[in-house]
């Protein structure tokens, strides 16, 4: 057969020479490599205290976002949960009352908003789906937790906090990412 | 009436030493194993364990304690008494051999009207070389007991395989040993100690071959990786420990890391002067400092070097992979021994030669 690579090697079918056998000078050279690791710097970190940082495009738990006056993005359009390719998203609309102006954005609001995360894959689509720029994968991970059922995320867990009212959480939740756009 | 006296200073002395040996080795083993983690981590590019206390020295604690709680599980199928003669057997052997391993030179004790010099040794018998073997040999009874007794396919298969692996073995261990043997004229430990002493040069360098040969002969003995074919991991699910859990198991781990610092100390002593401190004249040193600090410094010494031996036991473990059962077997039978008659046979001759006066 053709090699496909110009890197492939034959292999040496030779009989074991005496000094091979006594697998010794191997064995050396296979210790000095490993004494060299041995000095090297280590490749992993004390993860709590320390944290590697995420690349810009990392994509962990979803935030549902609010516009400059702290109003709630998200319309109930369903773009999200159809573009979702593991059916995680379900939401309720309601419509928007008199005197709710500042706190929904549009007419139609969603009422309830679920994200099943157990059943999410962090593909980003919901993000890429939505018109309103309501919906974005944060830089922080699900956390782990006992039970099932606390893996549905509501409204509550998933809305950033009000950059009016609480700038700084809320500058704290946007993270890098929001600064750049 | 004097004949039968029992000399109770000595009694309480040997005592002491031997309490204070079993705790030492003891400590040893826990921290071998904190140890074997760090080198682990450390030559695979990881940090190891540095969770429980600072840098993580507490973890041996952590894992001792874990193993006490764990539940003792005895299957019904097995032979009960031999189950768990197993794993008291190997821990007892383990801790025989440090008997006749002297630990540094003599103290002097000077209390309540009592002045003797009590030697860091516990005998000092003159087989203290053959003891050893007898007693290492005896080691390969845990193994076939516990694999036998558990009543498993697989640890049965790892006790056939550990006991034919330390028979071969203990054969090139003493071939290699009795060219040592004729160069030193003594099987008494404190006497080849303190012959490098004197000579000044230790004993590698009359017999290098002869060390390497002991080497690796004492990794088979101690069921280390290369030779670990009776704990084989991944092909007899750990072997004949397989059916073992709570302290049980840890009898058996812990008795493999004592069986690591014997044997470190044995290489020390024969082949790397004991506890003989390079460049440093102890006699001299003895009349000037008095005798306590030279001991304790030279068994500290002592322990460096046995450090520096278990650190090797551990470098090589995480370097190369398992031998094949026939690669073993082949290695041990048709390379080792031969190898070590071979340096028999020359060593002989180079003493005869020398008997006879000759010169080179
Ligand atoms: S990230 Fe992907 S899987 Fe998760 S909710 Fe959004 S679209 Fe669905
Ligand atoms: S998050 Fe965006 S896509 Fe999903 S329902 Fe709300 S507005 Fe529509």
């Amino acid at each position: 057969m053709q090699a496909l690579t110009n890197r492939a090697k034959p292999v040496d079918r030779a009989p074991m020479t005496w000094v091979e056998k006594l697998y010794l000078w191997n064995i050396l050279k296979g210790m000095l490599i490993t004494l060299r690791h041995f000095f090297k710097r280590k490749a992993t970190v004390k993860y709590p205290e320390q944290k590697r940082p995420f690349s810009p495009v990392f994509r962990g738990l979803h935030i549902l976002n609010r516009d400059e006056q702290g109003r709630e993005r998200c319309t109930a359009c369903g773009l999200c949960a159809v573009a979702c390719p593991a059916e995680a998203i379900t939401m309720e609309a309601a419509e928007r009352k008199k005197g709710e102006e500042n706190l929904y954005r549009e007419e139609k609001y969603a009422a309830r908003y679920e994200i099943n995360m157990l059943r999410c894959i962090f593909c980003g689509l919901c993000e890429e789906a939505c018109p309103k720029d309501a919906i974005y994968l944060s830089e922080t991970f699900a956390p782990a937790n006992f039970q099932r059922q606390t893996f549905i995320y509501g409204k509550q867990d998933l809305l950033i906090p009000d950059p009016v009212k609480e700038p700084e959480l809320y500058a704290k939740a946007v993270g890098e990412r929001g600064k750049k756009n | 009436m004097t004949l039968l006296t029992i000399d109770w200073v000595l009694l309480t002395e040997k005592l002491l030493l031997v309490v204070a040996i079993v705790m030492i080795s003891l400590v040893i083993a826990m921290y071998e194993t904190y140890a074997e983690r760090k080198v682990a981590a450390y030559i695979q590019d990881r940090i190891g364990p540095d969770r429980a206390g600072p840098f993580g020295i507490l973890q041996p604690m952590a894992d001792g304690l874990k193993l006490f709680m764990k539940e003792e599980i005895i299957p019904n199928t097995s032979n009960k008494l031999l189950f768990i003669l197993g794993p008291c057997l190997a821990m007892l052997t383990a801790m025989m051999t440090s008997a006749v391993i002297p630990w540094g030179s003599a103290l002097h004790f000077k209390m309540f009207g009592i002045d003797r010099m009590v030697t860091l040794q516990v005998a000092d018998i003159n087989i203290g070389i053959l003891y050893i073997f007898g007693v290492v040999s005896l080691g390969v009874y845990g193994i076939m007991i516990g694999g036998w007794a558990s009543n498993n396919k697989f640890s049965l298969l790892a006790a056939l395989r550990g006991a034919s692996q330390m028979i071969s073995y203990e054969l090139a261990m003493g071939l290699s040993l009795i060219a040592l043997l004729m160069l030193t004229g003594s099987l008494s430990m404190k006497t080849i100690v303190e012959q490098q002493m004197t000579q000044g040069v230790w004993n590698i360098v009359y017999q290098p071959l002869g060390f390497l040969i002991f080497i690796v002969c004492a990794f088979a003995e101690c069921n280390r990786t290369p030779f670990d074919l009776a704990e084989a991991e991944n092909e007899l699910n750990f072997g004949y420990h397989q059916e073992y859990s709570s302290m049980k198991l840890g009898f058996y781990l812990f008795a493999e890391y004592i069986n690591m610092f014997i044997s470190s100390a044995v290489m020390a002593t024969l082949f790397f002067g004991g506890y003989d401190i390079p460049f440093f004249d102890e006699a001299a040193h003895i009349a000037s400092w008095g005798a306590t600090p030279v001991a304790l410094l030279t068994g500290f010494v002592f322990l460096i070097k046995i450090a520096f031996f278990i650190f090797v036991f551990m470098w090589v473990r995480w370097t190369i992979p398992r031998f094949r059962y026939d690669q073993l077997m082949n290695l041990g039978w048709k390379n080792l021994i031969p190898l070590a008659l071979v340096n028999m046979v020359i060593t002989g001759a180079l003493v005869l030669l020398k008997q006879n006066h000759w010169h080179f």
